[in-house]
């Protein structure tokens, strides 16, 4: 693959154990106290976005099903709100993928970022529905932080596709 | 008889389609939403699943733990020193009333023995610490470490030293939710100190909560200080709860909004007691029973307040 289809850089193809490893960390670094200052951003809807564009056919709506479950147990919310949420973004991005990838990466930051305002909006709108409470505007900043993130989480989960396949120990990635 | 068939073989193996794969993860999310809000019926799902994420998230709030502790640790001599002072003369200033308590609940107890009146509850627990706020934004809600494990039960309340903190909501094996009062639409019944109406609380989710259903011309005034009236059968009666701080009498509507703030430290991390359960209250009478289980004068009050207390 790719790094993006306009790109003549070939990849490595992406190892499952790392992609499951990302996941992890993401869900672990969503546990952090941090998760309550204002625009911090999600950090698995972010993971679990990327990865559903790059490798829709390993990353699919399973996962998203299951990390939504383990979120919503986490955060002591109603069963099936993150769930809902997830599995809509894994579906969204894993549509998008054909087409996102021909774009250099601030367009698709761009492309990713009302993926992500429609992931806090439908577990908004689930909540509020059912007498929820409202947490104020800056819950909508996380997401404008998780798409300029996209520069970043681009380079960081795609650096061991990045590596040759004949190791030469002069060379620099 | 695959030779009829129009449509090609598939060339590799996809699976389902993209959609009908949303359409059916989407109908789980949504059935599991409504049975978790309104039936109550996963409660087994969630705590096998907190068994295996509650130690993840233990581990992840250890740097903020960490943390506290170097800057507790780090905070020097001088401020405990104060510290201490300041209590061993907050330890002098109630020793009196301390000494004397004993005796005074002694002779309450007769008193109320003399008056064939019921006597009261004494209040029993067990200190928890919290361990996080819930990351949850909609609601209120904080994580102690004592579960089942510790014999806590859904519906145990919890105080601190000042006042009410919430209520126990959900209980996992080796933790337990609490829901604040300041959380949206959890009520408390309570009483005003000065006038003695009783009333329910609900919390704002604003971190402040609001007297509702008191007539316009209600005797409440700024300042007033409301403890549990003791008409359910969660709170003991007598402790404090909040204090008004704000009326808005509008002849247009028949309800005064009267706004109190929470009198424990509601939104502090820290320690606090959760209280064993009360003795369940003696059986309402038979004509009551008839008219769906709730007596007395404010039976759409207290179906209301019932309904919260189930939906915990």
């Amino acid at each position: 693959m790719q790094a993006t289809y306009s790109s003549s850089r070939i990849l490595l193809p992406v190892r499952p154990w790392f992609i499951f490893l990302s996941l992890i960390i993401a869900l672990l670094m969503n546990f952090l106290p941090t998760a309550h200052w204002p625009g911090v951003p999600d950090w698995v809807a972010l993971v679990l976005c990327f990865w559903s564009v790059r490798e829709f056919r390993k990353v699919g709506m399973g996962w998203a099903f299951v990390l939504g479950l383990l979120m919503d147990v986490a955060d002591g919310a109603v069963l099936g709100q993150h769930c809902f949420a997830y599995v809509l973004l894994a579906y969204l991005a894993a549509s998008l993928s054909r087409r996102l990838l021909w774009f250099p990466l601030a367009q698709q930051a761009l492309q990713v970022l009302p993926l992500l305002m429609l992931c806090q909006a439908v577990q908004l709108a689930m909540r509020l529905l059912v007498g929820g409470d409202f947490p104020g505007w800056s819950y909508f900043i996380g997401p404008v932080i998780a798409s300029l993130l996209w520069f970043p989480a681009t380079f960081i989960l795609l650096l061991p596709q990045y590596q040759a396949v004949d190791q030469d120990p002069n060379r620099p990635i | 008889m695959a030779g009829i068939d129009h449509a090609p073989p598939p060339f590799f193996k996809q699976g389902p389609a993209p959609l009908a794969l949303l359409t059916l993860y989407i109908a789980i999310s949504v059935a599991i939403f409504v049975v978790d809000l309104r039936m109550h019926s996963l409660d087994l799902v969630r705590q096998s699943i907190s068994l295996v994420v509650d130690p993840v998230q233990r581990v992840a709030q250890t740097p903020g733990s960490l943390v506290d502790y170097a800057a507790n640790y780090l905070q020097g001599i001088q401020v405990l020193e104060a510290e201490n002072k300041a209590l061993k003369h907050a330890q002098l200033n109630t020793a009196p009333d301390l000494q004397r308590l004993v005796q005074m609940e002694a002779e309450n107890e007769r008193l109320r023995k003399l008056l064939a009146v019921k006597e009261r509850e004494k209040a029993q627990g067990q200190v928890a610490q919290i361990l996080y706020t819930a990351r949850d934004p909609f609601s209120r809600r904080v994580i102690v470490d004592k579960g089942q494990q510790s014999g806590i039960v859904a519906g145990q309340p919890a105080i601190d030293e000042a006042g009410v903190v919430g209520q126990v909501t959900r209980v996992f094996p080796f933790s337990a939710e609490i829901t604040l009062i300041t959380d949206k639409d959890q009520a408390v019944p309570v009483q005003i100190v000065r006038s003695g109406q009783r009333s329910v609380v609900f919390g704002l989710g604003n971190g402040q909560l609001e007297l509702r259903y008191m007539p316009a011309n209600a005797d409440v005034q700024v300042g007033d200080v409301l403890v549990t009236s003791g008409l359910d059968s969660i709170y003991l009666p007598g402790f404090p709860v909040a204090k008004v701080i704000n009326i808005e009498r509008d002849s247009a509507y028949s309800f005064a909004r009267i706004f109190c703030a929470p009198i424990a430290g509601v939104e502090n991390f820290g320690e606090l007691m959760v209280l064993a359960p009360r003795e369940a209250l003696p059986p309402a009478p038979p004509e009551a029973k008839s008219r769906a289980g709730d007596g007395g004068a404010d039976k759409g009050l207290r179906a209301k307040k019932k309904r919260a207390a189930k939906a915990n």
